[in-house]
């Protein structure tokens, strides 16, 4: 589903990233470890569609609307209700039963509550928890998470755990992480930057 | 036209420039009205001219880099732009030479060309600040080429836009008399045109050539 | 390489992916209320300040002109915010990971901002009236037209300073130079007595400007 060769990116003068060699198939979990400034959010985006690479080839078989990113940010307007964000990012992934289908999500990750609160009142695990809900909302077919534990909390945690079990195997999983420990069980293939 | 090479370019451009130089203040005839000082004219319209002509390159180029991915064109791309605002400088000069010769003032503002420079040296002025303000890749390189597009499409709605805009400021008081097309005048126009082009020319592929340098230094201390 | 999803409903969905973007931005100034109120009172504080600027004798037409300079320089207090969401809050990514057209993201936000400018000048115009009187039909006519550039030309160029290093200072550099030719055909609108030229050139610039804006903006929101 990935394929990539001696993938760069440059930023400035400062290279990020450096003849990255990647190969993701169908239904892998694959993880992505190295320590801060090793480039593992860069290479991330780069396979998300969201920049360009400086040199090499990346090839992504899946389109836009089929792939999930869980990013540093969550990507989620603060001055709007986890039901607004939600309605929003379903009508431009044109999610088939929206409406069920985001009650379903916020329900799951214990933020059915909270739905009409705006996300500037969240506390930081309810944020990410909601940045879950928005990335699983459309039902990627690859999901590319940046380091998803780091800003959970507990409870979100275990949820999440859940969610990568139940998935594992019917997706593809590109995951960054600087703690493998968590996710090496599930893993099908490492990539050290 | 890139394997003309550069001493060749900069040895053509010295003897084009004299030749014009030569043209323009001994050969030709003096101006009806003006008389010597006029001659400045010639360059004016001939850079004038040249600018045009570097803005289009650039967005030719520019349209290359986003269409084709021409890996060269960015740069290429950039250092036209870059002539193309020299020159448009030395057109704001020496018109502004020429209006105090004509009108006594050193600006004018019922001169459509001239302010037409004026907008696109601040048009211009803006997209070094933005390419500079990005650091370089992809797209500095894309943001770039889209403004050089826009460039050359303020170039015709501007103009467009400065000659309505005549009728409102203040009704033409002054008028100017285009030299007439004789002779050692045609020639010396010609020859003076034909000199800002090669001379314009010879500017970019030495300042392109230095960027590449550059760019390929880089390279290599990053590798 | 990505390949986007194509479908026969790609029209419908364009309209529905503009419609949920502009809903989104107009959401939140509602539930923000700091854009438009701002806008009101700088451009009556403007009004204010053109009242002691223009001397005694003169002509009511100035005025007229200097409602352009007010109607810019509040468009650049709304066009500054525009992107201030999706800037500090990184939700540009999202927009940009989403199936939509990249376009759809400049169409909406430009609507969002244009309902803004409207508001404000709903208030505005008879406020100008009241102050100064003069204002035609044709004033209207061509502030409507040059609304349609302004926030077409003003949104994209917003994007653009939202993702260099330049940021709130490129806004008005780069906007100002392309607004130039608007400001000429709405202040001919406004005070000749012909001014179907000048509306027709609102028209033209629109026309070329936004079909710019829309095929370039995929450059600008792509690292």
């Amino acid at each position: 589903m990935i394929a990539a060769r001696g993938l760069g990116r440059r930023f400035g003068d400062k290279r990020v990233l450096r003849g990255v060699d990647l190969d993701v198939a169908d239904g892998a979990f694959a993880v992505v470890t190295g320590p801060n400034g090793s480039g593992k959010t860069t290479l991330l985006r780069l396979v998300a569609g969201l920049a360009l690479p400086s040199e090499g080839e990346l090839h992504v078989d899946v389109t836009r609307e089929r792939i999930g990113l869980l990013a540093h940010d969550p990507l989620v307007y603060r001055e709007l209700t986890a039901l607004e964000n939600l309605e929003l990012y379903g009508r431009l992934y044109h999610v088939p039963e929206r409406r069920e289908r985001i009650g379903m999500l916020l329900e799951r990750f214990g933020l059915w509550e909270a739905r009409h609160e705006r996300v500037a009142a969240y506390s930081r695990g309810m944020t990410q928890r909601l940045a879950l809900c928005r990335v699983l909302l459309h039902d990627p077919q690859l999901l590319i998470l940046d380091e998803p534990y780091t800003a959970l909390d507990a409870q979100g945690a275990e949820l999440l755990d859940a969610q990568l079990a139940e998935l594992r195997g019917e997706r593809t999983f590109l995951v960054s992480t600087h703690d493998p420990q968590r996710v090496r069980r599930l893993a099908t293939s490492e990539l050290s930057l | 036209m890139r394997r003309i090479p550069l001493p060749v370019l900069a040895t053509a451009s010295l003897v084009l420039v004299t030749l014009a130089l030569a043209l323009v203040f001994f050969v030709a005839p003096n101006d009806a009205d003006q008389g010597f000082s006029q001659r400045i004219f010639y360059f004016h319209v001939s850079i004038a001219f040249t600018a045009y002509l570097c803005f289009g390159a650039g967005a030719w180029k520019a349209l290359r880099h986003l269409w084709k991915r021409d890996p060269r064109a960015d740069l290429e791309s950039y250092v036209a732009v870059h002539q193309g605002v020299i020159f448009g400088v030395l057109v704001l000069l020496t018109g502004s030479i020429w209006a105090k010769i004509s009108w006594g003032h050193w600006w004018v503002w019922s001169e459509n060309q001239l302010v037409l420079f004026l907008v696109l040296f601040l048009f211009y002025a803006a997209y070094f600040m933005l390419r500079f303000s990005v650091d370089p890749g992809p797209q500095r390189a894309n943001l770039s080429a889209v403004y050089a597009l826009f460039g050359v499409v303020l170039v015709p709605v501007s103009f467009l836009a400065i000659r309505l805009s005549q009728s409102l400021i203040h009704p033409q008081v002054f008028t100017r008399h285009g030299p007439n097309f004789g002779g050692w005048i045609l020639a010396a126009y010609i020859v003076s045109q034909v000199a800002v082009l090669v001379l314009a020319y010879t500017l970019y592929r030495v300042e392109l050539a230095g960027k590449l340098l550059d760019v390929r230094l880089r390279e290599l201390r990053l590798a | 390489m990505i390949r986007n999803g194509s479908g026969d409903w790609r029209r419908v969905s364009y309209l529905s992916d503009v419609g949920a973007l502009t809903r989104k931005d107009l959401l939140l100034e509602l539930r923000a209320r700091d854009t438009l109120p701002a806008m009101l009172l700088f451009v009556a504080a403007v009004f204010v300040v053109f009242h002691f600027s223009l001397p005694a004798g003169s002509s009511r037409l100035a005025a007229s002109g200097l409602l352009w300079v007010a109607i810019v320089f509040t468009a650049l207090l709304a066009l500054g915010r525009a992107f201030v969401p999706e800037r500090e809050q990184r939700t540009l990514d999202a927009l940009v990971l989403a199936p939509c057209d990249r376009s759809a993201i400049w169409l909406a936000k430009s609507l969002a901002t244009l309902t803004f400018l409207a508001a404000a000048e709903i208030v505005a115009l008879p406020l100008f009236e009241l102050f100064f009187h003069g204002l035609r039909g044709s004033t209207v006519a061509g502030v409507a037209l040059a609304d349609l550039g302004i926030c077409a030309v003003g949104t994209f160029v917003g994007a653009t300073a939202v993702v260099t290093r330049a940021r709130e200072l490129l806004l008005p550099l780069l906007f100002l130079p392309l607004a130039i030719p608007l400001v000429i055909g709405g202040v001919g609108a406004s005070v000749v007595h012909g001014p179907g030229r000048y509306l027709g050139f609102l028209g033209l610039y629109d026309l070329l400007f936004a079909l710019l804006c829309w095929a370039a903006f995929e450059y600008v929101v792509v690292e």
